[in-house]
């Protein structure tokens, strides 16, 4: 019965990496650009650092790199991760404790300036674009301050399909 | 460091889940899109196989042969005064711009000022530029040749759609067309956006005054027939309401005469969709391609007699025309007929056949005599049958074909990755070439670069191929609001493709990322919702085949297969499950009856309901608009009840459905909402919207009242 269970545990696990890897194989063809395996593998679930990105991507690679990953050799490494809970999600309320940290003074809010320098040159930098982007988000306009709480909530809100 | 980590690690995982909606939200409208496209093509494809077969005693023959006559062909000394602009008087309280010709920039200039504030130019104007650009156009190859001497640097735009704000956005960044800003502008200008008609006099104003400068290229929307259904044609009807007619008729003269395709500096290629494995620039440049009035359908010689049984085949007779108007040589009748046999011809053949027309057919019958290699004495045209249930009413050439697929090729084929050369099965015409095609063309006609434009990209451009292929695509926000963005390029002597991106609406700008997916991402799902409910009687079947007993519940699993099976539109519904579904589903299960009950309420007791009619009807609903268009051949927006009657049979027929005279009668009969005889199609097409699940009625006025709740728009068409 457990084994059933669990049968149908690594069945239904597999559907869901087929499911997310077709959204991005637009000649369906069993390919996808390399360059989506980020966002493949973090709309499952998972919150890889860009190193164990790399990582992935260099054993799911073609021999010759071609630019595309194959679903056959996504497979197995995907299903991996997934069952063996690895890349596992941040808890909600580290993600908080991060920004608490940034916040010294315990205002409540961070200045987007000192947020923008940190965020791009600490950690895994972001790049101009994606702080931008960031700041569009998170940032309220009129007092021109980032409100953390808030914005945490609205990223953790969201339930992944 | 750490904090940092976090923070950065869990944004890039809301970005990627908005990204992945994001890409859902894309590849359902465009699947809708594309089956929609396909869907034309097909009913096109209906109609003129039943051109070519119908059976002798049907009434429908007369119906078909009435939907697609096209009216007489015009001799040019004939046409003129058709579309002669100057019996048309304007008002002196016509308050929108003027034009003086010979144009210049500065009247071009006021003709935008005026666009932006939503003046229409008057009719009159319309038809002199309209004239003037005609008479342009013809003298125009087939492939302009354009060189960026004196380092002008050439800007490319894509596919506008209608959409005045982008093609003012691009001038407002780029600068207007000139000398020294020359433009090339890559087909699709019209259908879906709500101000095509604007579009075309500016492009066609700036043409006239910089005919060196200013190049356009034809894509698969400059053509009538795509127009009936994608909204071109209802713009022009809407906003001319005297003269719209004339003007669609002009302009489909002046669309057949676009120029194919741009070279530039003889290395880089710029055409509206693409190419295939038999693409030969040669071949393009010498066929006559106003004799290809829609890419539709292919012009058609009439055959040659066969002396066995002395019939010249007269087939449905109108297609002809289409071939007729290459070659427009006025013969004067050195033959004359005996009176009967005209008079006869006259009546088997089609309504109101004027006698300019029974010259043409006169002209038609010498052709394939002479083709036949028979003398005139042979020729017995009373001998035309009564029935023209021929199978092969008329031959398509082997040039003909050739030169055909050249055209669809050009203006309807899509890039893909894999190599080869394989048929759009997709949109329904042209073919998907692959990388090896694309060097094997390139290398042949030693070009460098190929720019196309034809599929909406999300950042408005999209290299592939090695960058050997370009798409550029100019229509922001195409989808919905936040969709896409638009883009143009700058090509200078060097020829290397610089691309400048942009997106109309400063709202647009200041969405969110979430903002702008969530809102795309509804429209996307409500045009979804509709799909599922226009095919309700098939889901069903497809579910209980996984639900032996009827229990009213499946998995999942069994869900994602049927769906995808009637549907057949390639979407991940296993992802999409949760957004479309919602609350019929838990733990994995489905259940499907609370689901299409959520999606719409019918009243049980309407006999349309337990028919399927009402469903079907939904289903098909743009089809049967374009079909209504074609009817309605005054443009009047009227067609009368017999009309209605045999569209429905024919329609209920082609689709195998089993409709009782009495259902569509009755049908009729329910929407002549103000009982004079005749069906308002307007009125008609807005009986049939899907409202929002909230209040989730499907209006059917049976009782020629309207219903309590706004129709919402239906699917993005």
């Amino acid at each position: 019965m457990a084994e059933e269970r669990a049968l149908a545990g690594v069945s239904e696990v597999q559907k869901k990496i087929r499911s997310a890897f077709d959204v991005f194989d637009h000649e369906q063809n069993q390919t996808v650009d390399v360059r989506e395996i980020g966002t493949i593998i973090r709309s499952l679930g998972r919150f890889p650092t860009e190193a164990e990105l790399h990582d992935v991507i260099a054993e799911i690679e073609e021999e010759e790199p071609a630019g595309f990953i194959r679903f056959e050799k996504f497979l197995p490494t995907m299903s991996r991760i997934l069952m063996e809970n690895k890349l596992r999600p941040v808890p909600e309320d580290l993600l908080l404790q991060a920004f608490e940290v940034l916040d010294q003074q315990k205002k409540g809010h961070l200045d987007p300036e000192e947020l923008s320098r940190y965020l791009t040159q600490e950690g895994d930098p972001f790049s101009q674009e994606e702080m931008e982007e960031m700041l569009s988000a998170a940032l309220d306009p009129e007092k021109n301050l980032i409100f953390y709480r808030d914005f945490v909530s609205m990223m953790t809100a969201d339930e992944p399909w | 460091m750490r904090a940092a980590l976090l923070i950065q690690r869990w944004y890039r995982q809301y970005v990627a889940r908005l990204e992945m909606r994001r890409r859902c939200t894309w590849n359902i409208f465009q699947s809708i899109e594309y089956s929609g496209e396909q869907d034309q093509i097909k009913l096109y494809n209906f109609f003129g196989f039943l051109m070519d077969h119908f059976t002798p005693a049907s009434s429908e023959r007369n119906l078909i042969s009435h939907i697609f006559r096209e009216s007489e062909v015009f001799q040019d000394a004939e046409w003129e005064p058709y579309f002669c602009y100057k019996s048309i008087d304007v008002p002196d309280m016509y308050t929108g711009p003027h034009l003086t010709f010979p144009l210049t920039v500065n009247i071009i200039t006021e003709l935008v000022e005026a666009f932006k504030h939503k003046q229409h130019l008057h009719a009159r104007y319309v038809l002199q530029l309209l004239g003037e650009t005609w008479r342009l156009l013809r003298i125009l190859p087939n492939i302009n040749e354009v060189s960026t001497f004196h380092s002008k640097e050439i800007t490319i735009c894509g596919d506008l759609h209608g959409q005045l704000e982008d093609l003012l956005l691009v001038f407002y960044k780029n600068g207007l067309p000139s000398v020294e800003t020359p433009y090339v502008f890559n087909g699709d200008f019209v259908d879906r956006g709500k101000d095509s008609i604007e579009i075309l006099l500016i492009l066609f104003a700036f043409q006239l005054v910089y005919p060196n400068d200013v190049h356009l290229n034809r894509g698969n929307h400059e053509d009538h027939i795509v127009n009936l259904r994608y909204g071109f044609t209802k713009e022009v009807l809407g906003k001319y309401r005297v003269h719209g007619k004339k003007i669609l008729k002009l302009l489909q003269k002046i669309f057949s005469w676009l120029p194919l395709a741009t070279v530039i500096d003889q290395k880089v290629l710029i055409l509206h969709g693409g190419i295939s494995d038999t693409t030969d620039l040669k071949l393009i440049a010498k066929l006559e391609r106003n004799r290809y009035v829609s890419a539709l359908r292919p012009p058609k010689r009439p055959q040659a007699l066969s002396s066995s049984d002395g019939n010249a085949r007269f087939s449905g007779g109108d297609w002809d025309q289409y071939s007729l108007v290459g070659r427009r040589r006025v013969r004067s009748l050195t033959h004359s007929n005996p009176a009967s046999s005209r008079r006869e011809l006259q009546r088997r053949s089609l309504q109101n056949y004027s006698t300019r027309t029974g010259h043409n057919v006169e002209e038609e019958l010498r052709e394939r005599r002479r083709w036949a290699g028979l003398s005139a004495s042979c020729e017995r045209i009373h001998d035309l049958p009564s029935s023209d249930s021929d199978p092969d009413s008329g031959e398509v050439l082997e040039t003909d074909a050739e030169e055909w697929k050249q055209i669809v090729d050009m203006l309807w084929s899509d890039p893909m990755s894999q190599d080869g050369c394989i048929p759009n099965e997709v949109r329904g015409g042209g073919c998907y070439w692959g990388p090896d095609i694309t060097e094997d063309v390139l290398n042949r006609h030693n070009l460098r670069l190929l720019i196309r434009s034809h599929e909406c990209k999300q950042d408005g451009y999209e290299f592939c191929h090695n960058r050997r292929v370009l798409t550029i695509f100019s229509a922001s926000n195409y989808y919905e609001v936040g969709s896409n963005r638009g883009a143009y390029i700058r090509l200078g002597p060097d020829l290397n493709p610089h691309v400048v991106q942009y997106q109309a609406s400063r709202s647009t700008r200041e969405l969110t990322l979430r903002q702008s997916v969530g809102r795309t991402e509804r429209s996307a799902l409500r045009a979804l919702r509709e799909q599922v409910f226009a095919h309700k009687s098939d889901l069903t079947s497809a579910y209980e085949e996984f639900d032996p007993e009827h229990t009213g519940v499946i998995s999942m699993k069994h869900w994602a297969v049927a769906t995808e099976t009637v549907l057949q539109l390639g979407l991940p519904w296993r992802v999409l499950r949760e957004q479309l579904v919602g609350d019929s589903t838990q733990d994995g299960i489905i259940n499907y009856n609370d689901w299409f009950r959520e999606l719409a309420l019918m009243d049980p007791n309407t006999e349309l309901a337990h028919t399927g009619l009402l469903e079907t009807m939904y289903r098909h609903h743009s089809n049967l608009e374009t079909i209504f268009r074609i009817i309605d051949t005054d443009h009047s927006g009227l067609i009368s009840f017999e009309e209605f009657r045999q569209t429905w049979k024919l329609l209920s027929s082609h689709l195998k459905m089993e409709i009782s005279d009495k259902a569509i009668s009755d049908l009729a009969l329910s929407i002549d909402f103000n009982k004079d005889g005749s069906i308002d199609i307007n009125e008609f097409m807005e009986a049939f919207r899907l409202v929002d699940c909230s209040h989730a009625q499907i209006l059917i006025s049976m009782n020629g009242g309207t219903s309590p709740d706004p129709p919402q728009p239906s699917s993005p068409s």
